[in-house]
């Protein structure tokens, strides 16, 4: 039995890999690049030189704390697909902070700054919380919609009242004193937003599996109407994992500004809220799974810059990858009968 | 009436796993008759007539079609035979009309349907037996009543002769339920026959031709109209007391109330029953029974009890406080027990371990440093002292519930909620769909409570269990309490008439 659902696992992963590397190998070779070749640069320069892979560790950054965006709401049962929203709002919200901090020293003012992104993420988590909460709005729907809503709001900022005087036809903010900038390992660009993501990871995993109030928050996942009746309050849970997963994703919105871009403007994210979505679904909101797949994601991301330049493949391309994954992962249950069926014609 | 039925049921036998849902059932029904299956909720009707439909296989029993063998493997085939059965729930796609859903479910669709034709033979059908439905109607506009009688429709325009409805009036108003029995008897007039599934003695008497009575599975007897009576279904349906679960002594003295409920009413939500004017009290040492067929308030009961629904009027008084607007954490932690039907869904995370399941009832019991952490070797000892009080064999700590049988569950439940300082048990039949040895577990447990002088209040449909546990059972009928009773001074054919509201309008 369990010999069996192994096979049929692997078969199924087997069958995933096939597909996502097969369709994107055709994609390419259609629009007369070479797969193969795509591969190999990809691997020559993210991960073979120390460069790339600081590279690909950059990006992984945001992708573990929007990745726990999700994650911590799926735990209590709700899809948060919010987060290239809330991830905007955090960068939002420190930056305001980081404009109007009077001159403290950094150790105060970085925590500050992150404080204040997760606060604008995680206002951004509690309202479809309470809309939920209260049943009047499904949080899968009002999550993505409010995606639309944050870039706008930032633009606003960005275009109207905190715009740079001296590059003034840039919508963007001016740059963050350095107080505010997150410090950045030795010479290399990767930044401490890097080991906030894993701080949070651990944090999560021990706010999940060991703390009575992550048993209660699983409890309103696996079984709200048992946790009704037994006196867990249900929907203070609804709205607390869900401005949690919100702040998340407003801290990687501010790390992101304030460890890469310095400053403000609506180029700030390739979708990592999206991505981190996605890598939470691959990794099954495992932590450990979210640090690995974070890692390939953030490869498929970098891979698709390095891409752009060696083999003139337009970036959208990667997005195309990304979807393809999701979609061969949304199809796990059919995918699943057929890799049942293939496992059993192979036992026969 | 013809000589040979047109469809026969023989030794008909169904097991789910722990109970034996059709036990050696006997069926027929002719053609021109109309076959009334009456009997409690699990009784084993619905598994019957799915039985029929082919929905369910038999585990062993013939089905013969105009007296020849006919195994029929599924609904397909049971429509093939002209075999109709019509849902509870219906199904039916409210966007297309009526002659669209009619169209959707001809088995021989054309790759083009007359709508001119298909018209003529709905309006045909519906004038014949006053069904007052037009092809053109979207169902979305009909009364539920009407959908019925699409679905009915939809079987006569497919040529069944069998035409089955499983608790056809459940989902109808009382006139609505006339215009119905007017069209089943145009029906059996026309020489259809007709099988309905009931609770309700009277429909049964009024409408059929021939009435079966199911106990626990097995035909407790089978009447023509004509010889039937209120009284002898009322026997029929709930026989006589059976052994005793457990021996105990009855009318010993009871303690202070426990709680006491006045004049609660709440408001109906959907198509749950509202309490009115629901007045009880629990004294210490005491069990209570509910009678009641299900769906008459004892879930709302329940519920009010624990907190989780809020009285519009009336007052809550629990062990002398008054706790009417208590939410259910605080009425648990005031010592509440609560043990429903079907744990999987109402009382346990099916992917929790035992232990994790025990933890939840009051994880601040079992945390450490305010929280940051759980106490698991506290919980490991409690529940191992709950199974040990409770004379139960442990359960494994880390199996996960959904792995656990109906029973088992039922067990872990038990040690939970009793393995703490309680006042009061709820148990909200606690004993369906368990085997004899489980539910004999909660029986005891049960009991055990009331000599350690808590309150007990059981809410079942079993009445053998209700009269063999309980101090005294309160009859509850639409949402009200009709009657109160000693088990010692009355019959369960007594109860069964108050259940089903003989004598009581």
């Amino acid at each position: 039995m369990d010999k069996n659902r192994l096979a049929a696992g692997s078969f199924r992963l087997l069958l995933h890999v096939v597909l996502i590397v097969g369709v994107f190998a055709l994609f390419l070779w259609a629009n007369g690049k070479d797969p193969i070749q795509a591969v190999r640069d990809t691997v020559r320069i993210n991960l073979l030189q120390w460069r790339g892979l600081w590279g690909v560790m950059v990006r992984m950054a945001p992708l573990l704390l929007t990745a726990l965006a999700a994650a911590f709401p799926f735990r209590a049962g709700l899809i948060n697909v919010g987060g290239e929203g809330q991830f905007f709002l955090g960068a939002l919200l420190g930056t305001w902070a980081a404009l109007n901090v009077p001159g403290l020293p950094q150790w105060i003012t970085v925590p500050i700054v992150l404080l204040a992104g997760a606060v604008g993420g995680g206002l951004w988590g509690w309202i479809p919380g309470l809309l939920r909460a209260r049943g009047w709005v499904n949080e899968t729907i009002s999550t993505l919609l409010l995606n639309y809503l944050a870039p706008l709001i930032v633009g606003y900022f960005v275009f109207g009242p905190w715009r740079a005087p001296e590059l003034a036809i840039y919508p963007q903010t001016p740059e963050f004193p350095d107080v505010a900038r997150l410090p950045a390992l030795g010479t290399t660009r990767l930044h401490v937003g890097f080991f906030i993501g894993l701080l949070f990871l651990f944090a999560y995993w021990f706010f999940i599996h060991k703390t009575r109030w992550g048993l209660e928050m699983r409890s309103v996942g696996g079984n709200p109407e048992a946790s009704r009746r037994l006196g867990v309050p249900v929907s203070r849970w609804v709205v607390l994992a869900m401005v949690l997963g919100g702040a998340m994703a407003g801290l990687a919105g501010i790390a992101e500004v304030a460890a890469v871009h310095y400053r403000l403007k609506l180029a700030i994210s390739p979708g990592y809220g999206f991505m981190g979505f996605l890598v939470n679904w691959l990794a099954g909101s495992n932590p450990v799974g979210i640090v690995l797949m974070s890692f390939v994601v953030a490869l498929i991301a970098s891979g698709g810059f390095t891409l752009q330049i060696t083999q003139r493949i337009p970036y959208a391309a990667v997005n195309v990858l990304l979807a393809l994954i999701l979609f061969v992962v949304l199809a796990k249950p059919a995918s699943g009968i057929l890799a049942k069926s293939l496992a059993r014609r192979w036992k026969a | 009436m013809d000589k040979s039925p047109v469809l026969r049921a023989e030794g008909i036998t169904k097991r789910f796993p722990g109970v034996v849902a059709n036990n050696r059932v006997n069926f027929d029904v002719h053609a021109g008759e109309i076959h009334a299956l009456l009997g409690e909720n699990g009784a084993g009707k619905s598994t019957l007539v799915k039985i029929l439909y082919g929905f369910y296989q038999p585990d062993s029993g013939t089905i013969s079609l105009d007296g020849r063998p006919t195994p029929i493997r599924s609904p397909r085939e049971a429509r093939g035979h002209g075999i109709g059965l019509v849902f509870q729930g219906f199904t039916l796609i409210p966007a297309l009309t009526v002659a669209e859903n009619v169209a959707l479910f001809l088995s021989k669709l054309d790759w083009y349907i007359s709508p001119k034709k298909l018209a003529a033979q709905i309006q045909e059908a519906s004038r014949r037996y006053g069904l007052e439905l037009e092809p053109k109607t979207p169902v979305w506009q009909l009364s539920v009543g009407q959908q019925q009688r699409v679905e009915l429709l939809k079987l006569l325009l497919t040529r069944a002769r069998v035409l089955i409805f499983d608790e056809p009036s459940k989902v109808l108003a009382p006139h609505e339920v006339d215009t119905l029995f007017g069209i089943f008897r145009d029906l059996r007039n026309d020489g259809y026959s007709l099988v309905f599934i009931t609770h309700k003695l009277r429909e049964a008497l009024t409408c059929a031709d021939r009435i079966t009575v199911l106990r626990q599975g097995q035909v407790a007897g089978s009447l023509n109209a004509q010889d039937a009576s209120e009284e002898k279904l009322v026997e029929l349906m709930f026989g006589e007391p059976l052994k005793e679960v457990a021996t105990r002594e009855r009318g010993s003295k009871f303690g202070k109330p426990i709680l006491e409920l006045v004049d609660i009413c709440t408001r109906a939500v959907g198509t749950t029953p509202a309490l009115r004017q629901v007045s009880l009290t629990v004294h210490e040492g005491e069990i209570v029974g509910v009678a009641g067929v299900s769906g008459n308030g004892q879930r709302e009961l329940g519920d009010v009890i624990l907190g989780l629904i809020k009285p519009t009027t009336g007052k809550k008084i629990f062990l002398s406080q008054e706790a009417t607007a208590w939410p259910p954490a605080r009425m648990i932690g005031q010592g509440v027990a609560f043990v429903p039907e079907d744990p999987l869904a109402m009382a346990v995370v099916p992917w929790f371990s035992v232990l994790e399941n025990v933890a939840l009832l009051s994880p601040k019991r079992f945390s450490l440093y305010g929280g940051l952490g759980m106490a698991w070797d506290k919980a490991r000892a409690v529940a191992r002292a709950g199974f040990e009080r409770l004379g139960l064999n442990p359960l494994p700590e880390r199996a996960r519930a959904a792995s656990l049988s109906g029973g088992n569950l039922q067990r872990l439940v038990l040690v939970r909620e009793l393995s703490r300082d309680y006042k009061l048990v709820v148990g909200l039949y606690p004993t369906r769909g368990l085997d004899v040895r489980s539910a004999n577990a909660v029986r005891q447990a049960f009991l055990q409570a009331r000599a350690a002088g808590k309150g007990v209040l059981l809410i079942s449909e079993d009445l053998s269990e209700l009269f063999a546990l309980s101090d005294r059972i309160v009859v509850m009928l639409r949402g009200q309490i009709v009657g109160e009773v000693r088990p010692d001074q009355t019959s369960l054919t007594e109860v069964g008439r108050m259940m089903v509201g003989v004598g009581h309008g």
